[in-house]
This record gives structure tokens, sequence and C-alpha cells, in this order.
């Protein structure tokens, strides 16, 4: 594994039921960059996801965080990288019966030994950079959605993770929470340095966050590169993609007749 | 297929449970105080009111049938034998239990039901922190305690409604009453009663906490699992009553 590698993913294939969602694909994500995770609905995006952060298990193949497979790790070994990963789900996915308070102070509690006034300073602090100050002894469900996100990147970001992971991080906001939440990802990039892994399929917030991109499509690695190298490409369905166009028709009429008709 | 999914899913639910809850506090991992604190309040403590009302009831009821046929024989101060000893070996627990799956059951079945649907469980563990024992540890220790305890409650009250009817409706005279009572009770009365509850306790917890992380998709699924834990936990509890009065019949 290359120094400026931060995960890389090698003959990843993976199984829902007997149905193969990905299908043997490598690619590896830089250091100290935001890379994309593009593609359609459906592709298998949100369960790489899953497999990067260790929550499912892979059928076959490898994924290296720090040149440890995580892949063959045990629980144990998983909970000790999982501290080094912040993941920021679709839903936010706050504890509904903590407090934002609380539930950013969860993780620092259950793996530190801090004092309670450390750890309430900490939580100050990581509220304060994605701008809750003040919403501290509010309930998740007095927020609205994007505030929930931003809460919800605050607790992932609660034990200064090496690596933060965005599930669709603009899916359900309107374009300027979206955009908002676009710049609070460019700004931990900068300022902390993390690697950034963003899964998702808006467009415009592609352009605006991504410096590396890996396109997805029905479980094979379609594209992997820097952004310019996307924008460059003349892969048909690359281009579909981008220029926002509907999948070709495959099917002629007859076709179409015989599969109502169920033959 | 799905019979023996279900059996390693529960069989892997209980071997973590007891993990979480025996092992692991010996290696530095303690149970959480407070949330079992927590949930000893909600399922304990808030259930008392209902217990005591069905406990009561059921005291009279007892009294009233057992006067039915007793008093054709002329016996009828053994109304406070028959209300003391079915209610402490068998109706006390049973009842309790009863009560319990459907209030506490069925909510710790909701409760990890919409947790697994909105993500928050995979946030947990992506946090690091096991959800078996951050969610199902201190419910687990809540009702292994709670149940035993509302079982003594429900003890008290029960003989309480037998010995309000005897002395009104029935004209016993109280302190032959309390004094029958007491005679006929032992000690191995209670005690096996509160061996069942202890393990009715079991029981519930693990499915309620079974049936909520078999939720995989939306709310519609967390109504039919949270119904599915009250059927189940009624049907164990019944299964689990049968197992310990044959023993106990046998063996004490």
């Amino acid at each position: 594994m290359k120094a400026d590698t931060a995960i890389e993913v090698r003959n990843l294939v993976t199984h829902y039921g007997d149905r193969a969602i990905l299908k043997d694909i490598s690619f590896s994500i830089p250091k100290g960059k935001t890379t994309v995770i593009l593609g359609g609905s459906g592709c298998g995006k949100s369960t790489l996801l899953k497999h990067l952060i260790g929550l499912l298990k892979p059928t076959s193949g490898n994924i290296f965080i720090n040149d440890r497979d995580i892949a063959l790790m045990d629980e144990t070994a998983l909970n000790d990288m999982r501290k080094k990963i912040g993941i920021l789900f679709q839903g936010a996915a706050l504890l509904n019966s903590l407090t934002i308070a609380e539930n950013v102070a969860l993780p620092i509690r259950e793996h530190t030994k801090l004092e309670k006034s450390t750890v309430d300073i900490m939580v100050r602090m990581k509220l304060d950079l994605v701008n809750l100050s003040g919403f501290e002894h509010f309930y998740p469900a007095q927020l609205s959605g994007g505030m929930k996100k931003r809460a919800g990147i605050a607790r992932a970001m609660a034990l200064d993770p090496e690596i933060l992971y965005f599930d669709e991080p603009s899916a359900g906001l309107d374009p300027v929470t979206a955009a908002g939440l676009d710049e609070l990802i460019i700004k931990l990039r900068d300022v902390f340095r993390m690697t950034i892994v963003v899964v998702t399929h808006e467009l415009p917030s592609v352009f605006m966050i991504a410096d590396h991109v890996i396109m997805l499509d029905a479980g094979n690695v379609l594209f992997s590169g820097p952004l310019a190298e996307l924008t460059a490409s003349d892969h048909p369905k690359i281009r579909r993609f981008l220029e926002r166009k509907a999948e070709e028709e495959s099917e002629n009429p007859e076709d179409y007749l015989k599969i109502i008709a169920g033959e | 297929m799905l019979l023996s999914k279900t059996v390693h899913d529960v069989a892997r639910l209980i071997n973590e449970t007891f993990h979480w809850s025996c092992i692991a506090p010996l290696k530095g991992k303690p149970v959480r105080i407070k949330a079992t604190v927590t949930e000893m309040v909600r399922t304990g403590y808030n259930s008392i009111p209902i217990v005591s009302v069905i406990s009561f009831f059921v005291g009279i009821i007892l009294a009233l049938q057992a006067a039915y046929q007793l008093k054709r024989f002329g016996a009828l101060i053994y109304v406070a034998n028959l209300v003391g000893v079915s209610i402490t070996r068998e109706l006390g627990p049973i009842l309790t239990a009863i009560i319990v799956s459907g209030r506490s059951g069925s909510a710790f079945a909701a409760e990890i039901g919409s947790m697994k649907a909105a993500e928050e469980i995979d946030a947990l563990t992506s946090m690091g922190i096991n959800p078996i024992r951050f969610l199902v540890v201190p419910k687990l220790f809540a009702l292994m305690i709670m149940l035993p305890a509302l079982t003594v409650v429900s003890d008290f009250i029960g003989i309480f409604g037998g010995f309000a009817l005897s002395v009104t409706l029935l004209e016993l005279h109280p302190q032959s009453y309390i004094q029958q009572t007491l005679d006929a009770l032992l000690v191995k009365d209670i005690m096996t009663g509160l061996i069942k509850a202890w393990a009715f306790g079991i029981g519930i917890t693990i499915v309620g906490a079974y049936q909520g992380f078999q939720v995989r998709g939306g709310a519609e699924e967390v109504g039919q699992r949270t119904t599915a834990s009250v059927v189940a936990s009624i049907f164990l509890v019944i299964v689990f009553d049968l197992f310990f009065t044959t023993l106990f019949y046998y063996f004490t």
C-alpha cells in the first residue's frame, strides 16, 4: 500500500442473500483528500460504505485501512479501528432518547476516562465547529433535517477521527442547506486534513467537494481518478450520468409485449 | 431454513447477552448502572399501579371461586389457604409476567426496532459501542430484579384482595384468616414463585430484544415485531411456567 493511500479495497465481492451487490471491485482512496463515491440508486454505494466501517462482512476480498485488513478483524480490533473513523448516516441516526450534547458526548464517554467538565468542553467545541452552539439541550426531534446532520457530524468528529464517511449528506435537504453542508465538508478537509469519503449522487455537490471520484455502476467500478479526468471522460455511461440523461430503451416493442404477456 | 436461522439468531443473541452481562464486567467493561436504574423505574416502578389493581381483583375472584366450592363443605376458612398458595406459587408470578410482557417486552421491541430502522443501531456499532451491551444488558438486569420485586407486590396485594373479600362478604374473622394464611404458606411457595419470576424476566427481555433486532424495514415492521414480541413472550412465559412448575413438583 502506498504512503498516500488511506483506504485500499482489493477484489471486494459482497452478496445480499444470493444477489451479488459488489462484483469484484478494487480501488484506493487517497489520504487527506475528499473522495466521492458516485453512482445511480441501487449500485451498491451505501453497501460499500457499510463494508468500509465493518458493519457488513464481505463475501471475499480485502479492505485495508492503515495497512490493516478490517475484513479479517475480530470485534475488539474492529472497535479500536472504529475510534479512528467517524460516519454520518443518511438520516443522521442520532439517538432520539438523548440530547444533542449527550449524543456528541457518547463516544467520548464510552472510549475515554475524561472528567465530565473536560467532556463538556469538548462537546461545546465540536458543536461550535458545526455552528450548533446553543442547541446542546435540544432533542434530535426538535431540530431540522440540516441541523440534525450537522449534529451527526459533530458526533462523528467527537474522537477526532482520521477518516470521516458521509452517506448521502445532501439527501432530503434544500439546495441552500445542502450547499452549507458541502462547505462544512471542505472546511473539515482543509482545517483538519482528514480523509473524507462521501457517498452521493448529487452532481452539484460532487463538483464542489470532490478531489477524487470513484464511480460505481451495477456493482462494478466504472471510473476511479481525479475529478478533472471524470469531466473529461467520454465513456457513454459517465457522460449520461453527468448530463443527466435517462437510460436508453433497450427493449423493442415486441420484446415489451412478450414481457407483459409473461412469456 | 427459516427455523434454523431463528435458532441461530436467538442463540447468538443469548450468547452475546450472556457475554456482556456476566463475562465482560469482569474484564473491566462494567454494566451501565445509570441506564439500568432508568430501566428499573420504567419497567418496574411504573408497573406497580397496574400490577396492584389486577392482583387485587384476582385475589377477590380467587376467594369467590374458592368459596363457591368450599362453603358446601362448611370449610370456608380454607379460602385463606387456597388464595395464599395459588397466588404465591402461581398467579402472582404469572400475572406480573404477563403484564410486564405487555408493557415492557413490547416497549423493548419497539425501542430497538425503531432504532434499527433509523440506523441508530448501526451508528452505535460504528462508534465502537456494542448495541447488546448498550441496550439489552441494562434491560435484562432491570427485569431480573424488578420482576421478582413486582411479584412480591403482587403476592401481597393478591392475598389482601382475598382477605378483603373474606372478611366482608364471607364474614370470616380477620385474625383467623391471617393466621390461616400464615400457617398455609411455606417459604418454598414464595421462593419458587420468585425463581419463576426471575426466569420470566430473562425470557421477556430476550424475546423483546430479538424481535427488535429483527426489524429490517421501516415503521410498519416495527409494529408487526412489537405485536409478535407480546405474543411470543406470553407464550414463552407459559412454557417456562410449565417447566418450572413440573420441576418444583418433583424436586421440592
